[in-house]
């Protein structure tokens, strides 16, 4: 059966089509039609769509915002400034500005690493998800930083910030690519913009043999739309930790598809959103299993205030074949408010039959139980609570492997308590 | 110190405590027995401002000022603690972090400037080393897998650095063996002060072996149904609360 979409575009998808054209006007690309051609397809994604069910992008992008133009030296100048005061993770800084890697802001790369100025070519596929389709089809640029074999790279910090002005929309690739027996960290950090910014992006991991990685992304500033695709690959043996933290963004779409190609590799992947105010965040993961023996582990906690929508998908694949494939998955959630939600959809998927797979998720709210130990000796209730939401979300930190990336996510997370403590009638 | 009047409580409309009186003179240890279900741990929580409970008459009165209004913590920080029978567990959170955050609370409560860290690290290994706490302890999370004798000596070294001025013990020696029950008692009886008043709540009378009450108040059907000086305890060890049952036991 052929699917037709007999709904007709809208004007943030009619927008869409003659960014498109005007881009692939200057610059046309096989590529980048196939990825169009896929999107308008799709269309935008609304809740009929499975992965889209509890965020419907078409219903709430009222429209697609102009792309944001390369930036001109004094934009640049202007971000040198305000990058100063942000303070470096340690290792190299990369700057992605509006859409574009920016080697005038960025360190040069370290010994055994190679940093290009333009993603690569992707890769397209049929039934590829629609947003990350738009985002290949639209993309502005971005880099590829590769790490030899056998290197171990020092930190790698990619930072994703805006000029300041009107609204606008970038859409960049990050392609992370590490040899043989190599290992990274990567610490990718989008800062920097307010409501008025539509930003899409994709980071695209592909893990040789033994490869181990670690990636953390902190969706710190105001973005009113955040569109995150990482799809990352691993070879056997390869190793990825990746973390997404959340503390900002009015709508984030964070979505992961990791396929474990070779045979034991092992992934996990985990996070931790804050969700206040009307913010909408989701954390939609497909992780298939494709070779024996691997082993993927994920934990997400949420804590939602406010009128704040929080989403978990995870779905786990394990394809045939793919035996002794070890996974679990959790979910946790903190509601603080009776208008906060969370919705949350665990999925299996196993066509192997020698297979451990598990998951679980739980909501609720804070145990009053904790509360009135806390208050009793002395807390008052707001930092009561903020010493257990602390205690929650730091446990999903804490998987964090590099100290120093834990710590930052760590006092964002401390900041945005206080912030709530200091706002909520007690 | 500690005045209650006529005090009537229920939870989830079931009557617990019916108007109930009991005056707890300054630097007087209090010991306050009686069977199951008669609404001890009720009283102990009512004092602390534990939720839940609905309060539909009477008063309790710190130093003259009626405390039923105040949140816990500003209950705690006039002086207000409670032992709990069963400490809660906060995953997380490390011993000793939760120590200095509830101890400076109530100093910034009272108008006085936070302990500095030298100085609370101080007070906390000098106290843990007298209930016999491993200082290992104290970086673990707050209760999180304690033993049921750690957690009463938890409760104990809090009771000792937060220097209370009314101490509630709700049932410490509860789950306690004699070597676990000797050296909570001697912790508690190191903080006997006459400025210090203590409410001991127990069903056996064993505890008071080794803290010696001024006092003894049985209660029994949610009030205060005789008080006597220690030789109750002792009448009450021989004869049973048979004399006191609740109909509802």
């Amino acid at each position: 059966m052929t699917m037709h979409r007999a709904i007709a575009k809208t004007a943030a998808e009619t927008r869409l089509a003659e960014q498109f054209s005007a881009l692939r006007g200057a610059a046309p690309s096989l590529w980048r039609d196939a990825a169009f051609r896929r999107f308008e397809e799709a269309g935008l994604p609304t809740r009929r769509v499975e992965a889209w069910h509890y965020t419907d992008l078409r219903a709430a992008l009222a429209s697609a915002a102009p792309l944001a133009k390369a930036p001109d030296a004094a934009a640049i100048e202007a971000a040198r400034r305000s990058l100063a005061s942000l303070a470096r993770a340690g290792g190299t800084r990369l700057v992605v500005l509006d859409g574009r890697f920016v080697a005038a802001l960025s360190d040069a790369p370290p010994a055994g690493v190679a940093v290009v100025p333009s993603a690569p070519e992707a890769p397209t596929f049929s039934d590829v998800d629609a947003m990350l389709a738009l985002n290949v089809a639209l993309t502005l640029g971005g880099c590829a930083i590769t790490i030899e074999p056998g290197r171990r790279a020092p930190l790698i910090e990619i930072v994703h910030c805006f000029s300041a002005g009107a609204p606008e929309a970038v859409y960049s690739r990050l392609a992370i690519a590490l040899g043989v027996g190599a290992r990274a960290s990567f610490f990718e950090r989008f800062v920097g913009t307010g409501p008025g910014a539509q930003r899409h992006v994709s980071t695209w991991i592909s893990l040789a043999p033994d490869a181990k990685a670690a990636h953390v992304a902190s969706i710190e500033d105001g973005a009113g739309l955040h569109v995150e695709s990482q799809v990352a690959n691993l070879a056997e043996r390869a190793e990825l930790d990746a973390f997404g933290f959340v503390c900002g963004g009015g709508l984030v779409r964070r979505q992961v598809f990791a396929t474990l190609a070779g045979e034991e590799a092992r992934i996990a992947l985990d996070g931790l959103a804050l969700i206040d105010g009307r913010r909408h965040a989701d954390t939609t993961l497909e992780v298939v299993h494709a070779a024996p023996r691997g082993q993927s582990r994920e934990l997400f906690k949420h804590i939602v205030a406010d009128e704040g929508i929080g989403v978990f998908q995870g779905k786990v694949i394990v394809r045939p074949g793919a035996q002794k494939t070890d996974g679990a998955m959790k979910s946790q959630a903190i509601l603080l408010s009776p208008h906060a939600a969370m919705n949350n959809k665990p999925e299996l998927e196993i066509l192997a039959d020698d297979v451990v797979c598990g998951h679980g998720a739980t909501v609720g709210a804070l145990d009053p139980e904790q509360v009135f130990y806390l208050q009793a000796r002395g807390l008052p209730r707001n930092e009561a609570e903020a010493m257990l939401l602390e205690a929650f979300g730091a446990e999903a930190i804490a998987r964090v492997a590099e100290p120093e990336l834990a710590e930052i996510l760590l006092s964002m997370t401390r900041a945005w308590l206080a912030r709530r403590a200091g706002a909520a009638p007690t | 110190m500690l005045e209650i009047k006529n005090l009537s409580v229920e939870i989830k409309g079931k009557p617990i405590l019916d108007g109930l009186n009991l005056s707890v003179a300054t630097g007087e240890v209090a010991a306050l027995m009686g069977p199951n279900g008669s609404g001890k741990s009720t009283l102990s929580y009512v004092i602390a401002g534990k939720p839940d409970y609905v309060v539909t008459s009477g008063e309790i009165r710190l130093d003259g000022e009626n405390i039923l209004e105040l949140e816990p913590d500003a209950r705690a920080a006039r002086g207000v603690f409670l032992a709990f029978q069963y400490p809660i567990e906060i995953p997380g959170v490390a011993t000793m972090t939760f120590l200095k955050a509830s101890l400076n609370a109530q100093r910034r409560a009272r108008g006085e400037a936070d302990l500095t860290t030298p100085d609370f690290m101080r007070t906390v290994r000098g106290a843990a080393q007298n209930l016999k706490i491993d200082p290992d302890m104290l970086k673990r999370p707050l209760n999180v897998g304690f033993s049921g004798g750690e957690k009463k000596r938890m409760e104990v070294l809090q009771m000792t650095l937060l220097a209370p001025r009314l101490a509630v013990l709700d049932e410490t020696d509860s789950g306690l063996d004699i070597d676990a029950l000797r050296i909570v008692a001697e912790g508690v009886n190191a903080l006997r002060d006459p400025k210090r008043s203590f409410l001991v709540i127990t069903h056996y009378q064993r505890l008071l072996e080794y803290i010696k009450p001024d006092v003894v108040h049985v209660m029994a059907k949610g009030r205060i149904v005789k008080s006597g000086g220690p030789e109750l305890a002792l009448e009450l060890e021989r004869n049973g609360y048979r004399d006191y049952a609740s109909e509802a036991a």
